[in-house]
């Protein structure tokens, strides 16, 4: 029981990046590769700035701030450098893991009796990781919110559009590169406030946190489209959290099986490719067919 | 009504600048487009026709000359703010629809169009029976679809859907590059009579380049000819009229 209750609080908490690369990933069609060093360079920022006694609301806010300059780097790099965004994103995030030591001071550094959000009155009083719960649905609903929110404002349509159709958004007037700018800052604003989350419900920050953050990213959103199939675009923000969790309870699984935490990395890149060439298999194998000669030959 | 809207003065356009590539497309071409003008453009392939519209288009920057609208000069002005006076149809149905954005969605962006884009929600229920309206419009359907995406839509579907885009807010000019090509020929007369009459009604300012003589003798007031990145030939009002096929053809092989 507790252990599907923790796999639910890390997926709802692990949600906010799936929302944040769903912004770059799908709509603008790219992937951004910054993310692997926001995520642990929103970790540096919430951690540090706590030990220096700030306010863990206040750090993780800042974390989102410092992650959306990142994101802004690449941004410009991409739009004004003429960098590929798969190029842009990496020289980001290789710069990111300096960045990380320089703002930690050392690769590893612990909250051990700091303040952090999980430890206000109200969460601490809760049973056994249902703190990481109630707050990630919290957070969840907030962003989840206001991110549809903003897709259906004119300014969102316009940001969509140029993920759909650049030649089109240009000849209706839309500024593609600030588009583009602006949801690299946002996603990766969104990132590396996940990466302060999660840091603060592990009680660390490591500078190598970063590796693989996109595929487990990536796994929450396509495991949610896998599972729930044709969804409107407000729905399939929805899904994504959904998918988050579905990922966790797949982990969870996997380690009862008997693997270490050290294959996670490798089971998880198996997840995601499986996942993402299910269109290819449904094609080759061609389940409907199969299942429908099953049903037949039952009659 | 003869007041020139938009004029080309001497521009001189040229790619793969600074290289043995080098190429001159428009060689200090001169044109000026009167208010309400539908000018049908001509020419053979490499003569500078796409060319002409991504420069006045700002996709591509002119070398020399200056292109004045209004008597303003707008040559450095960008892609997106040349848009408020500007709108386009492309020859491919892709370019000029979002595939997963709806038929509403599109109709929605389109009407912003060189607008500033705001942080408000973008109240389309209200716009969908106008919508509805202005769709039936096209008879061919695409009212029915409205909250289809219109990567769904038939080519002809999305090449009529793009002309609504490109006259619903309207235009000060509205360029037409080859816009019926790629369509059958059914599809491509109804989507070329649709352009007419919403152009006639309308009173827009028009350049369409096409490659079917017929049409470029049969719309418009005016017929202009690109050749070696010049206007070659530039016929107007009854010298247009009196125009046949047979002419234009001794004239292409004359300039050959």
């Amino acid at each position: 029981m507790s252990l599907a209750v923790s796999a639910i609080g890390q997926g709802l908490l692990w949600a906010v990046l799936g929302v944040g690369l769903f912004l770059t990933f799908r709509i603008l069609d790219f992937a951004d590769m910054t993310v692997e060093g926001t995520f642990p360079l929103g970790a540096a920022t919430a951690v540090a700035a706590i030990s220096n006694g700030m306010n863990p609301l206040l750090a993780t806010l800042l974390a989102f701030a410092i992650g959306a300059i990142a994101g802004l780097i690449t941004g410009l790099l991409y739009t004004k450098g003429h960098i590929p965004i798969l190029l842009a994103g990496i020289l980001v995030m290789t710069a990111c893991y300096s960045v990380n030591l320089r703002i930690m001071g050392r690769a590893n550094v612990s909250l051990l009796g700091k303040a952090t959000l999980f430890k206000n009155h109200f969460l601490a009083s809760l049973p056994q990781y249902f703190d990481s719960v109630v707050l990630g649905v919290l957070v969840m609903v907030v962003i989840t919110t206001i991110v549809i929110y903003f897709l259906q404002t004119e300014v969102g349509q316009g940001f969509i559009a140029t993920g759909d159709n650049q030649t089109m958004a240009r000849s209706l007037g839309i500024n593609t590169d600030n588009m583009k700018i602006m949801g690299l800052m946002v996603s990766n604003g969104l990132i590396a406030f996940g990466g302060a989350l999660v840091a603060q419900n592990n009680g660390y920050a490591d500078v190598n946190m970063g590796i693989g953050i996109i595929v487990i990213a990536l796994a929450s959103i396509i495991i949610g489209e896998v599972a729930f199939g044709d969804l409107t675009l407000n729905q399939r923000l929805v899904a994504v959290t959904l998918g988050s969790i579905l990922y966790r309870f797949v982990l969870l699984l996997v380690l009862k099986l008997g693997f270490s935490a050290n294959d996670l990395n490798l089971i998880s890149s198996i997840i995601l490719a499986i996942c993402m060439m299910l269109p290819v298999f449904k094609h080759v194998l061609n389940f409907k067919h199969i299942l429908k000669r099953g049903l037949d030959t039952n009659d | 009504m003869t007041k020139p809207l938009l004029e080309l003065k001497n521009v001189v356009l040229k790619v793969n600048r600074n290289t043995p590539e080098e190429i001159t497309i428009l060689d200090h071409l001169n044109l000026t487009i009167n208010d309400g003008d539908f000018i049908t453009v001509l020419g053979s392939n490499g003569a500078g026709k796409s060319t002409l519209f991504n420069a006045i288009g700002g996709d591509l920057n002119i070398d020399s000359g200056q292109i004045l609208l209004n008597g303003r000069d707008i040559s450095h002005e960008s892609v997106e703010r040349r848009t408020r006076f500007l709108a386009r149809v492309f020859q491919d149905p892709k370019l000029g629809t979002a595939p997963r954005m709806t038929v509403a969605e599109n109709l929605l962006l389109a009407e912003r169009r060189g607008q500033h884009r705001r942080l408000v929600p973008r109240q389309l229920n209200k716009q969908l029976e106008r919508y509805k309206e202005l769709t039936t419009t096209m008879h061919d359907g695409l009212d029915q679809r409205l909250t289809t995406a219109t990567g769904n839509l038939s080519g002809g579907q999305r090449q009529a859907l793009s002309f609504l885009m490109a006259t619903l807010k309207r235009p000060d000019i509205l360029l037409l590059d080859e816009h019926t090509a790629a369509l059958d020929p059914q599809t491509s007369q109804d989507l070329m009579h649709l352009t007419n009459e919403r152009v006639q009604s309308e009173r827009l300012t028009c350049l369409m380049i096409t490659h079917h003589l017929e049409d470029a003798l049969t719309y418009g007031n005016r017929l202009i000819v690109l050749h070696h990145g010049q206007v070659s030939y530039d016929v107007a009002g009854a010298d247009k009229t009196a125009l046949t096929t047979e002419k234009l053809y001794s004239f292409f092989a004359e300039i050959e």
